[in-house]
């Protein structure tokens, strides 16, 4: 069995409404791109769905939220010795025919992570509700202060990795809402960041996770979690100035 | 100063705590990691209870007049807060292990799994 270059991360948690197109879409972009699903302990028959359309399946033995179960996608990309890594979610919400979008900064060698950003482009279509709209930008704001470079979005999941990257999210990723702390342990990590304009689509299955507790949680965790990391000190990584 | 029948009482409690702690700890049901801030809370609170005139010194330094024994609480207190912040970082470093542990599972399973490959 040949392996390819590029792995596509998806984590998945009861998408099997979803997750059968992800995957085609995928492989219908190119067919070269391993699919690697990360199956969170769905209940119902994400893995066997997901494994029918030819992705490989890792089976989580519980729920253990999307940030470990994204790291489990980075870790295999890692042990398999994928030169790149594409993160896009379960629930069909990235457009697999962007990815060439995220990874050419990667395979050009000019960046370690991109972010497919819904807000690079002022005219672009996006526009979440107001009360989420805010968030992001307070986010995105102190991201930049805090990581010295200007993010616009730091909450999307949809990234592209280099060796580094996998490298540095396969040994330290945060477990749960954990894509804008990320970003900023890869800007203090001497990573080279760069963001793109892409196109989110509206879910078609299932139901967004943040609910209104659970977006208060979110925004204290987060915020807790950005202080914190301010004030580590992260290894500078060599491999990534090349 | 403090009424002799609440330092009984305080006496009787920490030997109780300790001899419990000691049981536990004896039976396996314990570790001594985990044991060591419980046996401190309850040596602490047998020394503050048994020394009378030590627990209205230290209540005076305080300036805490009118009712020594709320030192004894003070002190009581604040040795549960330190237990329990100590559980809260070693509930911390189990999540972590065992979010690990499950991640390793995970690429086990999906290696085992596979098809051998054919040597070449």
């Amino acid at each position: 069995m040949s392996r390819g270059r590029v792995v596509a991360v998806v984590p998945a948690w009861n998408e099997s409404g979803a997750i059968g197109r992800v995957v085609d879409e995928i492989k219908g972009f190119d067919p070269a791109i391993d699919v690697v699903v990360i199956d969170d302990a769905s209940t119902d028959d994400t893995a066997a769905v997901a494994e029918s359309r030819g992705a490989t399946v890792l089976r989580l033995p519980f729920n253990v939220g999307i940030g470990g179960a994204v790291q489990t996608g980075f870790r295999y990309a890692l042990e398999q010795g994928y030169e790149l890594a594409v993160r896009l979610d379960g629930d069909g919400q990235h457009d697999a025919s962007e990815i060439a979008k995220i990874i050419g900064p990667v395979e050009a060698g000019d960046a370690d992570l991109v972010i497919g950003s819904r807000f690079v482009d002022p005219d672009a279509t996006y526009r979440p509700p107001f009360a989420r709209r805010i968030g992001i930008r307070v986010f995105a704001r102190l991201v930049s202060v805090l990581g010295g470079q200007h993010v616009t979005d730091t909450t999307s999941g949809f990234v592209a990795l280099d060796r580094a990257g996998i490298e540095l999210f396969a040994s330290q990723y945060p477990h749960d809402y954990p894509e804008v702390e990320a970003t900023l342990i890869a800007l203090r990590s001497g990573l080279r960041v760069s963001q793109v304009q892409v196109e989110m689509r509206e879910r078609e299955t299932g139901s967004s996770s943040i609910t209104f507790v659970r977006s208060l949680y979110y925004i204290v965790k987060v915020m807790l979690a950005l202080l914190v990391a301010s004030l580590r000190r992260y290894p500078q990584l060599e491999g990534a100035r090349r | 100063m403090t009424p002799l029948r609440l330092s009984i009482a305080g006496v009787v409690a920490s030997v109780l705590l300790i001899l419990v702690v000691l049981e536990l700890i004896r039976g396996r049901r314990l570790k001594e990691r985990y044991a060591l801030l419980w046996l401190a809370t309850g040596v602490v609170l047998l020394m503050l209870s048994a020394w009378r005139d030590g627990l209205n010194t230290i209540a005076g330094w305080l300036g805490v007049t009118s009712y020594p024994p709320a030192v004894l609480f003070a002190v009581a207190t604040l040795f549960i807060i330190l237990v329990l912040l100590h559980y809260s970082t070693v509930i911390s470093k189990l999540t972590d292990e065992n979010v690990d542990l499950a991640q390793r599972i995970a690429l086990l399973e999906e290696r085992v799994s596979r098809p051998q490959e054919p040597a070449d």
